[in-house]
């Protein structure tokens, strides 16, 4: 009898167990479907306008396909032997990096003066942070088309300016030797007011406590406090400015089709102008395609540097 | 070597002031506490030392020297945050070696790359090591000085804190603090090893806490501030036992001490919440007065009488060898906290009626405006038929 019961109870218990576990395998069947359901319509898009088309890029980089033709054939890595042999391009990559060498340290220093300057400031703060922010918020295409007035090499302010004032003067957007400074120069004026906004968060998060320790420890002239407390502080945010503005200058394009559409010559052409031009000026997509390659690994060769290498070096854990 | 003097220290932001013309001597060699609770001017008046604050007036010495005006750096003192104020990108070693860098080389000599082939830098670069790693030696950090602040755990970065304060020999160490972000255990353990570092240095220390644990067991004197005034400044028995103001006592001691609101009937004779207690004689008649008793004074009664108050017991608290009992008095306001050994209460419930006796000698009085009531003469007792407890049966 006792037997029989024991037998029954567990039997019962089973059962349960068997309830249980089947209550817990729809609970997951459902939880899984809510997690498609949720991610799906970002996956769709994602797929759609994302890795589609930079798979699609790869493809059309490896044919000699012109932009509308109804034909295309398979022409192997011979676009990509076109373009680095092409001398228009090499001048237009060894621009983009000359570019990207002055105005990304031009951004960082300049920025970062003027944050301090702001910071240490009392009165007109907010004023002073909104006119440094302003050029990056502004539409380039038009700021450009303003630069590009005041740059005049007749009537522009800047060349008037200096001719006032006895300063040889330059037509600056026409001058080989000037023109990619002066995109550089534009390029600082319109990231600053960005990296400057960061500098200022990052520098408000520096705790009190570690400048008052610098005073006690000796560390109190100005030098000493921004070797000591200020940039080291500042390590991540100035990583975080220097991938984005990096990237940033890497896809001007805006200064180059507005001002100089790359000349004189090929004196400021650079990647994204150069690729804009091969594609849709010119309708040599594949070769276009694979310019696109060339500046995505630089992209992503860039942004695994931030994640990889920096990011030990400025969070000192 | 120094001892400091405080003269009239006064500072305020704007219309709000956070020090009242504050005046102490601190004599060389001494482990001064400022203790108060947050908000009362004691890290305001610490950060004045240091000279990262400036004071709106009065005057600072520290040895023979007035020290007003003069940078932080030059003041001889080093300091010890709250939040130790480690820099996070440098090593233990290097952390701890800043203070003698900074003051050993010349700006060239510590420039990042070309500072180490100019003469000399080699040879004071090898004894600030040596210094640095002497210091992490005593503290028991010596292993620790290729790590970076963010790999120790609490206890270490204080260790790292204090050996980058002491490293330099100051004169004058300044602690904001330094336990608050510790956990219990290690607090108590750290407040030994700094009592100790105080013996083994010899210098002066100014330590900022609002803890009064910590302040009782580290000090020689104990200063305790409220709303920027300097209440008392005392060893710490003595701000104990003989509090000069009616919030130092109540600022001091846990559980707090128990103040009753009486009125002086007749001379001699103090009216409150349903008893009368014996007082001093001297005080006017009809003035209010405060009637401060510890909860150690407080002994077991055998009932209600002169010198005893009598209530419910609304919670018993049990702390091993003692509890504490907390009793509704009417007319007391809050409960009374008294503090009775444990084995002499162990009929003591919930809900009860107790009758907790006092001996005049050891009631604590304050005038209205918080001032301490000392006795002028002995304060004859009213209980005359001692209903309290023998002497040998008290409760301490």
């Amino acid at each position: 009898m006792s037997l029989a019961a024991s037998t029954t109870a567990a039997e019962t218990g089973a059962i349960a167990s068997n309830g249980a576990r089947k209550a817990l395998q729809r609970h997951r069947i459902a939880e899984t479907f809510t997690a498609w359901s949720l991610a799906g319509p970002a996956l769709v898009f994602l797929v759609t306008l994302f890795f589609l088309p930079v798979f699609a890029v790869f493809a059309i980089a490896l044919t000699d396909w012109q932009f509308g033709a109804s034909t295309l054939s398979f022409v192997g890595f011979s676009n990509f032997k076109e373009v680095f042999a092409d001398e228009g391009f090499r001048a237009s990559f060894v621009n983009t990096i000359l570019y990207v060498v002055i105005v990304v340290p031009g951004t960082i220093i300049l920025g970062l003066a003027i944050a301090l300057l702001i910071e240490s400031g009392k009165s007109m703060r907010t004023f002073y942070r909104a006119i440094h922010f302003l050029p990056f918020m502004a539409t380039l295409t038009a700021m450009a088309i303003a630069w590009e007035a005041l740059l005049h090499p007749t009537i522009g302010l800047i060349n008037q300016t200096l001719v006032t004032l006895g300063i040889p003067t330059a037509n600056w957007l026409r001058d080989e030797d000037t023109v990619l400074s002066v995109l550089a120069a534009i390029g600082i004026w319109q990231n600053l007011g960005y990296a400057m906004v960061l500098f200022l968060a990052g520098l408000k998060s520096i705790p009190q406590d570690l400048y008052d320790a610098a005073d006690i420890d000796g560390a109190d002239m100005w030098l000493d406090r921004l070797r000591t407390v200020t940039l080291p502080m500042l390590g991540p945010v100035t990583m975080f400015v220097f991938i984005v503005v990096a990237l940033r200058a890497f896809e001007t394009f805006d200064t180059v089709q507005v001002l100089t559409q790359g000349g004189p010559g090929h004196s400021s052409e650079m990647l994204l102008y150069t690729l804009y031009r091969e594609s849709f000026q010119y309708l040599r997509t594949g070769y276009g395609s694979s310019v696109a390659v060339v500046f995505l690994i630089i992209v992503v060769a860039l942004t695994l540097i931030q994640a990889r290498v920096m990011d030990k070096k400025v969070h000192y854990q | 070597m120094a001892g400091i003097l405080i003269d009239k220290v006064a500072k305020s932001f704007g219309a709000t002031s956070v020090l009242r013309e504050v005046s102490l001597a601190i004599a060389d060699g001494e482990f001064l506490t400022l203790l108060g609770p947050s908000g009362c001017g004691k890290s305001t008046l610490l950060r004045i030392l240091a000279g990262l604050d400036v004071q709106t007036s009065g005057s600072l010495s520290i040895g023979d020297r007035v020290v007003d005006g003069v940078r932080p750096k030059s003041r001889d003192v080093a300091m010890v945050f709250q939040s130790y104020a480690l820099y996070p990108h440098m090593t233990v070693a290097a952390n701890m070696a800043l203070p003698l860098r900074m003051r050993r080389l010349s700006s060239l000599q510590r420039l990042p790359m070309a500072g180490k082939f100019l003469p000399g830098t080699k040879a004071v670069t090898e004894r600030i090591d040596e210094d640095v790693r002497r210091t992490a030696e005593a503290l028991g950090i010596g292993h620790l000085l290729d790590r970076k602040p963010g790999q120790l755990s609490g206890g270490q970065r204080q260790r790292v804190a204090v050996g980058r304060a002491m490293v330099r020999q100051p004169a004058v160490f300044l602690m904001d603090e330094p336990l608050s972000n510790l956990d219990a255990k290690l607090r108590v353990q750290m407040r030994a090893e700094i009592k100790e570092l105080h013996k083994r240095l010899g210098v002066t220390f100014v330590y900022v806490t609002h803890d009064q644990s910590e302040a009782m067991t580290m000090s020689d004197r104990v200063a305790v501030m409220l709303d920027g005034e300097l209440l008392q400044v005392a060893p710490p028995q003595e701000i104990y036992a003989d509090p000069t103001d009616r919030r130092v006592a109540e600022f001091i001691g846990s559980p707090k001490i128990s103040i009753l609101d009486g009125i002086v009937e007749e001379t001699g004779i103090a009216m409150t919440a349903g008893t009368v207690f014996s007082i001093p004689k001297g005080i006017e008649l009809g003035s209010q007065i405060g009637i401060g008793i510890r909860p150690e004074a407080f002994v077991l009664a055998e009932k209600h009488g002169p010198n005893t108050l009598t209530g419910s017991i609304k919670l018993v608290e049990h702390m091993g060898s003692d509890l504490f009992v907390h009793l509704d008095v009417l007319g007391s306001g809050a409960p009374i906290i008294a503090r009775l050994l444990a084995e002499r209460a162990q009929h003591i419930g919930e809900g009860q009626t107790l009758h907790l006796g006092v001996r005049p000698d050891r009631l604590l009085l304050f005038a209205a405006d918080g001032m301490r009531i000392r006795p002028s003469s002995p304060t004859p007792d009213i209980t005359a038929n001692a209903n309290v407890l023998p002497l040998k049966e008290r409760v301490l």
